[in-house]
């Protein structure tokens, strides 16, 4: 269970979330959506205790976040692959199990999870793309955690691997992990329990994403979220304007 | 346990790059050895400036790679990563000195030896004491590496720090301007440079056949400086940035 209440972010001299209330229930896959710079990334960077935040509370598992007895629950996909380029997957893999206290066969079958058997003796910097952050998401899934918040997990992925990452997510969720994944490909999202809407860090939708796609009154993600957005555009359109002529 | 796993994820970072491997030993022979062309037929002098810089080359080598490793860290996320994890600041910087002072140890050893055997240095005192104070000086180069790359933003700055933070203490140590024959001010400021005490050891080996009090002293300052750099440095380690 993680609980965000009344977050107040600011970076430089943009307050990215003001004031920002959400929750997302253990054992369920939230998707975390919106267009880029709305404040996913930050949204995220709080859950797991590196953002400095200026108001407000986020309570993970009962603790709050960051606190050191949570570190050890937490599995953290940054967007960019973040892993030493200059050690092999698999030397990556068990450099983070070991921060957790579990063995190198273990690290070695995450990496095989994630469909890096063969590359498991590369060095990450010799990795195409999709290769390296499927390697940086078996660091995030190598501890075990009982809370994944994974930041863009299938950028650049093929569709069978994408499918595959996905059932691997469900399984984590099914098991009793809480899952927290931001995207912005649609048919992933129709793959969430719950959906987060952002859009410039307010939240906008929170929801299942067929009572999303009913309250939007079409049957497609996509245009329900267009939809979504646009009236919210429209209100703050309408708003600016009354604002102006008072 | 945490701190063991990250000093040998570290030193593995090293062996896959064979080339830094490959200068770190290669580098301090052949300025040596440029020394002992540049000295010929002045063994004194070479012995009392190959003497020091036995102890001034695994500073500012360690000190280079330790603030360039360290802002990798910073740059490519691994270190946001590693602070969500169990892992301490502790472990990190400790790992950064423990394994930068293992191959500072095999470097050292390599130079002193290629100085002793083959290009003719001779000390007074034991050479495995040169070789400690060398080792000394690099987890100084290490700790202030770290400290330094937390006020860089990218690698052309870290490389900057280099000559603000190693070339004053050279110039200060009393290689090339007697300690005593300086200005009061200038001895003021070499005073509270480790380095200044760092250099003093290795002459104080180079001048006597047994370790004399002031050496031993002489490294105690030293290694308390390497202990407030990092503990310096484990204060500009913020888990929360913005």
């Amino acid at each position: 269970m993680i609980e965000v209440k009344d977050l107040v972010v600011v970076r430089g001299r943009r307050t990215v979330l003001d004031g920002f209330s959400c929750s997302v229930p253990t054992g369920s896959v939230t998707g975390l959506l919106g267009p880029s710079g709305s404040g996913k990334t930050t949204l995220m960077r709080a859950v797991v205790g590196v953002q400095k935040v200026k108001g407000g509370t986020v309570t993970v598992l009962g603790s709050a976040a960051g606190s050191a007895e949570l570190r050890k629950k937490i599995g953290y996909l940054t967007q960019a692959p973040s892993i030493y380029a200059d050690l092999t997957v698999r030397e990556n893999a068990r450099y983070f199990a070991a921060l957790y206290g579990l063995e190198a066969a273990h690290a070695d079958q995450v990496v095989r999870d994630v469909g890096l058997g063969d590359a498991a003796r590369q060095l990450v910097a010799d990795l195409s793309g999709g290769q390296r952050s499927r390697a940086s998401l078996a660091c995030a899934l190598v501890g075990k955690p009982e809370v994944l918040v994974l930041d863009e997990p299938t950028v650049g992925q093929d569709p069978v691997l994408r499918d595959e990452l996905w059932g691997q997510f469900r399984a984590a969720a099914a098991a009793g992990t809480t899952v927290l994944v931001s995207s912005h490909v649609m048919d992933e999202a129709n793959r969430c329990d719950r959906l987060l809407l952002i859009r410039q860090g307010a939240l906008i939708a929170d929801d299942t994403p067929a009572a999303v796609k009913a309250a939007a009154g079409t049957d497609d993600l996509d245009a329900a979220f267009l939809r979504l957005i646009r009236d919210r555009g429209e209100d703050d359109a309408a708003l600016a304007t009354k604002e102006a002529g008072e | 346990m945490i701190l063991a796993h990250t000093t040998r994820r570290i030193l593995g970072q090293l062996r896959h790059d064979r080339r830094t491997v490959g200068l770190l030993v290669v580098v301090p022979v052949l300025l040596l050895t440029l020394l002992y062309f540049m000295y010929d037929g002045q063994e004194q002098l070479f012995d009392h400036i190959a003497l020091i810089m036995l102890g001034i080359f695994p500073f500012i080598i360690m000190f280079l790679v330790t603030s360039i490793a360290m802002l990798r860290e910073r740059t490519t996320g691994t270190l946001e990563r590693l602070l969500t994890t169990p892992l301490k600041r502790t472990d990190l910087l400790f790992g950064y000195g423990i394994a930068f002072g293992v191959a500072a140890a095999i470097q050292a050893s390599i130079a002193s030896g290629v100085a002793y055997w083959l290009l003719g240095l001779s000390t007074q005192g034991n050479p495995a004491l040169v070789v400690l104070i060398a080792v000394t000086n690099a987890v100084l180069g290490v700790a202030l590496g770290l400290l330094a790359s937390a006020f860089a933003r990218t690698e052309f700055q870290a490389v900057q720090f280099m000559p603000v933070i190693a070339i004053p203490q050279i110039l200060l140590c009393g290689l090339f301007v007697a300690r005593d024959q300086m200005a009061g001010w200038l001895q003021a400021i070499s005073d509270v440079l480790p380095l200044t005490y760092a250099v003093e050891a290795l002459q104080e080996v180079g001048k006597y056949t047994d370790a004399t009090a002031t050496m031993w002293r002489d490294l105690g300052i030293v290694a308390g400086a390497v202990v407030l750099a990092l503990v310096a440095a484990s204060l500009t380690l913020r888990r929360r940035t913005a």
